[in-house]
């Protein structure tokens, strides 16, 4: 089951310099699998030896938390949206994706 | 330890506006969705913006700017050369300074008609409530977790929104905390251990998406003074300012939370330190000589 992967700043060094993959898998833990066999490393980044998502790493399904779903078990679809987020603490005009149908985006000309 | 400075001697709230304000808020006050009534509504409202550096930099700016009638700013740092590549309210004379001094300046040499509040200390697990209490909304600037956790745990309890912010590199995210529909620790149950996630002075950031975040961040600050639109409430914005991709994560409230879940165990203030892992706060000396004394 291939899925897009994004991959949040702090943690793309680990693949590679990539912001967004595609990798296999029938469930989240089966994903982070195939990174990490591309990409040794990876598994650390978002989970604990025993498989368990770190707490301070989020990870999304599209855009639900997959805590809410089922966890590293949770099942992917083709087409799927996985996105790896850690928590940052720094403190150093939306456009809504246009998916398909009518939209309507007017003209700004305001510049002060 | 606490100052309150206006510029002109305004009191917010009460009187009518003068000539100069309605010139100055025209463009806001010609929108129907602002007009006079909110104008009034923003120069009644008081926001504490927690950290005087990228973020709280622009936030704060357009807090003023707008006319909010009352900007209280948490720091104790002290202005360094590295800090002006992103931190628009210092300039290159204001090295040495503290950030609060320098941030109250600037604020009050863009609209005098604002007041502005100065807490030159660090926020703390001893003042964070008494502070926050003063604040109809908070903003978080915080450059660590520990500031995080904590300012997350005082607006809750507070009965306080939070409106989020955090950058790194060339991420952002934002989103608004509102008692009763999550909170940070919903979203992020437990910090990471001590070193694994970078600081901006460890990874470095891009100065330009301090703008883009603080400038979304006061954004919905606005809204929620003026009760429009459809608040990043329940919502994660993440900005990738390489791609410009603009993306939206649902944010929940956990019923497990300790904090604000169904059975929580947090009823007041704890050691953030101690929960993060991280050596305590060094104030610099400068900080602790213009707060005249240690920190709460």
């Amino acid at each position: 089951m291939a899925v897009t992967v994004h991959v949040a700043s702090v943690i793309q060094k680990v693949v590679g310099d990539q912001k967004q993959l595609e990798a296999d898998g029938s469930t989240i833990a089966e994903l982070i699998a195939d990174i990490e066999a591309r990409y040794p490393g990876f598994r650390a980044q978002v989970a604990d030896e025993s498989g368990e998502l770190h707490r301070f790493v989020n990870v999304y399904l599209n855009d639900e938390d997959v805590r809410y779903l089922g966890g590293t078990g949770t099942e992917l679809g083709e087409g799927d949206s996985v996105s790896f987020l850690p928590a940052l603490a720094g403190g150093g005009s939306f456009l809504p994706a246009l998916a398909g149908g009518a939209s309507f985006l007017p003209a700004l000309a305001g510049g002060r | 330890m606490t100052e309150a400075a206006s510029g002109n001697g305004a009191q917010p709230g009460g009187s009518a506006f003068t000539p100069d304000e309605v010139m100055r808020y025209s463009r806001h006050m010609i929108m129907g969705q602002v007009g006079p009534v909110g104008q009034r509504q923003l120069r009644n409202a008081s926001v504490l913006v927690v950290g005087a550096g990228g973020l709280g930099s622009p936030v704060a700016l357009y807090l003023a700017l707008a006319g909010v009638g009352r900007i209280g700013l948490v720091d104790f740092d002290i202005v360094d050369l590295s800090n002006l590549q992103r931190q628009i309210l210092h300039q290159t004379a204001d090295v040495g300074r503290p950030k609060i001094v320098s941030a109250k300046e600037s604020l009050l040499a863009y609209n005098p008609h604002v007041t502005v509040d100065t807490h030159e200390q660090p926020i703390t697990s001893d003042n964070a409530m008494e502070i926050i209490a003063g604040y109809d909304i908070i903003v978080n600037g915080a450059d660590n977790f520990a500031t995080r956790y904590l300012v997350n745990d005082a607006a809750y309890l507070s009965g306080k929104t939070l409106v989020d912010g955090s950058i790194l590199l060339f991420d952002g995210q934002v989103t608004v905390y509102k008692p009763g529909h999550g909170c940070y620790r919903c979203l992020y149950p437990a910090p990471p251990p001590p070193g694994l996630v970078p600081s901006c002075a460890e990874a470095g950031v891009l100065g330009a998406i301090t703008g883009i975040v603080g400038s979304i961040q006061a954004t919905e600050v606005f809204k929620q003074i003026l009760d429009i639109g459809e608040p990043l409430v329940g919502r994660l914005l993440l900005i990738d300012a390489l791609t410009m991709d603009f993306r939206m994560m649902k944010v929940r409230r956990d019923p497990a939370c300790p904090l604000c879940g169904d059975a929580p165990s947090i009823h007041e203030l704890i050691d953030y330190d101690q929960f993060c892992g991280t050596p305590p706060l060094i104030v610099p000396a400068e900080a602790l000589e213009a707060a005249g004394g240690a920190p709460a």
